[in-house]
């Protein structure tokens, strides 16, 4: 397929590697921000491609992992009620929560349903007018913008029976919350391809200026090398500037309309990630004036408090101080089939991506 | 969850596009869009959105830089 294979090259990616290992003379930690970028690494066995002084972390950004257990829980306790149907996307059905999954409850007799578009959800909405319909919207900057969309259909359409939960969350305050912890030293960032197709670079500035290399990479395994190997030159040349490997999709200044239509529906709020915490004005909540769509306000709910699993490290590994395999579950309480914590649970998590793919080393 | 992917737009009805990706082809919405696109542009696409056009020169200078890069020539 056009703008795919000729990134997947063999030879190419050799010919890169290659490039990068004989530049890189430094120690180097750099963190892939993207769930995405994690299933190429692994994938691909890029990091058997670089020299051993390079590590890569995974970081915060696979959406699914870092919705809080709270939510799911809310989810859950919707989707009990009558004449509530629960739409979302196809990853989130079978995290679980405190003592559910949204996929358990629909064998149970719930209406949970899978979409591929919150446009969809409104046409459930639509034709369904007896059934209140709740789109459960996660995601970063990329899905963000759809969710408002939806929203803003439903007004125009005067929709009473869609409304949204928002667990969406925004990028520049966590990469600020992760570059202000003692815990973890960055050397680079592999800035995520989508969400910078919305934002632009302006959420990787703050970074940059704070002496660590930025590189907004796409998702093929040339493409993440072709980032590497941008990063490793700003390290050896003691530059720390904002580049885009993704020139293909990402134009500087990012997708203006995008932003507009998310800025017309959300404000920032205050965000729970899994395993990190609250961070201040990461999350997206529907302004006062969209409040009929809001299913906080619909349905008078507030999120409930909830506890994590015990023994599962997905809090360290989403802030990239922890791998995997150091975790005791890892591969025996925890797999793909029967996961502990949502790192597992998403095909895009750190510890599924792990799981996998261990095994793989070479490219093809 | 992020993961676009570039599809070539083989319809246009309205704000509504049929996309191809390699044998299969789904509707995309292109509400999100800054730009028109016409039939034969590429988009990326995630979850039922079109939200960006690719851009074709800049895809050639990649590939360029690749090639510059490694030496080698691109397949």
């Amino acid at each position: 397929m056009k703008y795919l294979d000729e990134y997947r090259d063999r030879a190419l990616a050799e010919a890169l590697a290659g490039k990068v290992r004989k530049l890189s003379t430094r120690q180097a930690n750099f963190m892939e921000f993207c769930g995405g970028h994690t299933v190429t690494i692994a994938r691909y066995g890029i990091e058997s491609l670089l020299p051993e002084h390079i590590h890569l972390l995974s970081g915060p950004g696979c959406p699914v992992c870092v919705t809080p257990i709270e939510f799911v829980d809310l989810i859950i306790e919707l989707s009990a009620r009558p004449g509530v149907t629960v739409t979302t996307y196809g990853d989130m059905l079978r995290v679980p929560g405190s003592r559910s999954s949204l996929s358990l409850e629909r064998g149970r007799g719930a209406d949970v349903r899978v979409v591929y578009s919150s446009y969809d959800a409104l046409e459930i909405a639509s034709r369904e007018i007896d059934r209140q319909v709740v789109f459960f919207g996660i995601g970063f900057e990329t899905t963000a913008p759809a969710t408002a969309a939806a929203v803003l259909r439903a007004r125009e359409r005067g929709l009473d029976n869609f409304t949204v939960v928002s667990a969406h969350k925004t990028t520049p305050g966590i990469i600020r919350a992760l570059l202000e912890t003692d815990e973890l030293s960055l050397d680079g960032l592999i800035c995520p391809g989508h969400v910078s197709v919305i934002t632009g670079t302006a959420p990787y500035r703050y970074a940059a200026e704070r002496g660590v290399p930025c590189v907004i990479s796409g998702f093929e395994p040339l493409d993440v090398l072709q980032c590497v190997l941008m990063l490793v030159e700003q390290v050896e040349q003691g530059r720390s500037e904002v580049e885009i490997q993704y020139r293909r999709g990402v134009r500087a200044e990012g997708n203006a309309k995008a932003r507009r239509i998310m800025e017309e529906v959300f404000q920032p709020a205050d965000s729970n990630w899994r395993g990190i915490g609250t961070v201040a004005g990461t999350g997206l909540a529907l302004r006062p004036e969209f409040k009929h769509w809001d299913a906080f306000y619909r349905f008078r709910i507030d999120l409930p408090g909830a506890v994590e699993p015990a023994g599962c490290i997905c809090g360290k590994i989403l802030r990239g101080t922890a791998s995997p395999e150091s975790c005791a579950l890892f591969g025996r309480q925890c797999t793909p089939s029967s996961p502990v914590g949502a790192c597992m649970v998403s095909s895009e998590g750190a510890c599924q991506a792990h799981y996998r793919w261990r095994k793989r080393t070479r490219i093809n | 969850m992020c993961l676009g992917i570039p599809g070539r737009v083989e319809e246009i009805q309205g704000t509504m596009a049929k996309v191809r990706f390699g044998e299969m082809v789904s509707r995309a919405s292109l509400d999100l869009l800054p730009d028109e696109v016409r039939v034969g542009d590429y988009v990326i696409v995630h979850a039922g959105f079109a939200l960006e056009r690719l851009d074709e020169v800049e895809a050639e200078k990649t590939l360029e830089m690749l090639r510059e890069a490694t030496g080698l020539e691109i397949p």
